[in-house]
């Protein structure tokens, strides 16, 4: 099986059915709900970069270890996880990244972002790769925090930037 | 990056209540656990009381209690309450390019300690614990599996 096709088999059954909560991939009438949670959290609506993000990761990827999972209950989608393999970027052995994980607010304090990142996690194990990294903003304490608690550590890489001058 | 001692006696402190939140633990107990002065551990537990973060229980099987919420409690808000983090910028006061240049450097690795202190949890630190508690075990039990095995 292609590392794509086995990291978006299906999520592993006893991650996906506990208390009514589903973690699929994510389908195209999805969009709206990621879109409205996206611009709940940040204040900024994005829906060209979602589409994208959609095109690249959704159920049409062609993107090798992409992953775009959704947490639905009730039929409503109450978060979202996105993360792909990547090979030797930074010089790092093929790792599992998520760069992009939320739960609507008023669904939060539940597990949910934990069973979303356990299910993008088993897919990155099933892909074949065993580290899991993630980059955010040091002043995003909420998502460090949750990050923390689920066992991530500070890895070897340091993200270094500068103002490009006009 | 060195924490102060009452820093530190707060946070094992903290690490007692929390690991057994319904368990009263007294001041002696933990001095006498982590080696420490009971009278300087007194004084760092009333300001933890001050704060809100345990609760003194009077009379016979007294002593302190946890009383915040170890999933919110961060090990910044513990810290910052008996140290100033993350000031500790050149005491030359940027006087030179030199001073200045240095204390940019500083200054990064000091919010780089806030972030870290400010994202971990007393709870996430308490499953660290169990966790590396957990790799000691197998270490050692690997140890004895290689240990029972007589050479032939």
């Amino acid at each position: 099986m292609s590392r794509r096709k086995a990291a978006r088999a299906e999520v592993a059954p006893a991650v996906a059915q506990r208390s009514g909560l589903t973690i699929r991939p994510v389908r195209r009438g999805d969009l709206e709900a990621v879109i409205a949670i996206d611009t709940r959290v940040t204040g900024l609506e994005k829906p060209d970069y979602w589409r994208s993000v959609y095109r690249r990761y959704g159920e049409s990827a062609t993107t090798a270890g992409a992953q775009f999972l959704v947490a639905e209950s009730a039929g409503e989608v109450l978060g979202f996880v996105i993360g792909e393999v990547r090979d030797w970027e930074f010089g790092a052995p093929p790792c599992g990244w998520v760069f992009a994980i939320d739960v609507r607010p008023d669904a939060r304090l539940g597990g949910i972002g934990t069973r979303l990142l356990e299910s993008i996690c088993a897919g990155f194990r099933r892909a074949g790769v065993r580290k899991v990294r993630t980059m955010l903003a040091s002043d995003n304490t909420l998502i460090l925090s949750f990050f923390r608690s689920q066992g991530l550590m500070a890895g070897r890489f340091i993200p270094l930037e500068m103002d490009l001058d006009e | 990056m060195k924490l102060q001692q009452n820093s530190l006696l707060a946070l094992y402190s903290l690490f007692e209540f929390a690991g057994d939140p319904m368990r009263h633990i007294s001041a002696a107990e933990i001095a006498q656990k982590y080696r420490v002065s009971p009278h300087h551990l007194a004084k760092v537990l009333a300001e933890l009381a001050r704060a809100g973060i345990v609760q003194s229980v009077r009379g016979v099987g007294g002593g302190y209690r946890f009383t915040a919420n170890a999933r919110r409690l961060t090990l910044l808000d513990v810290i910052a309450r008996f140290e100033d983090v993350g000031s500790g910028t050149t005491e030359r006061g940027g006087r030179t390019p030199a001073d200045r240049a240095l204390s940019t450097v500083l200054t990064e690795i000091d919010e780089m300690a806030k972030a870290t202190l400010k994202s971990i949890t007393l709870a996430t630190l308490l499953r660290l614990s169990q966790h590396k508690a957990a790799g000691t075990e197998e270490v050692v039990a690997a140890g004895s599996d290689r240990g029972s095995r007589s050479p032939r």
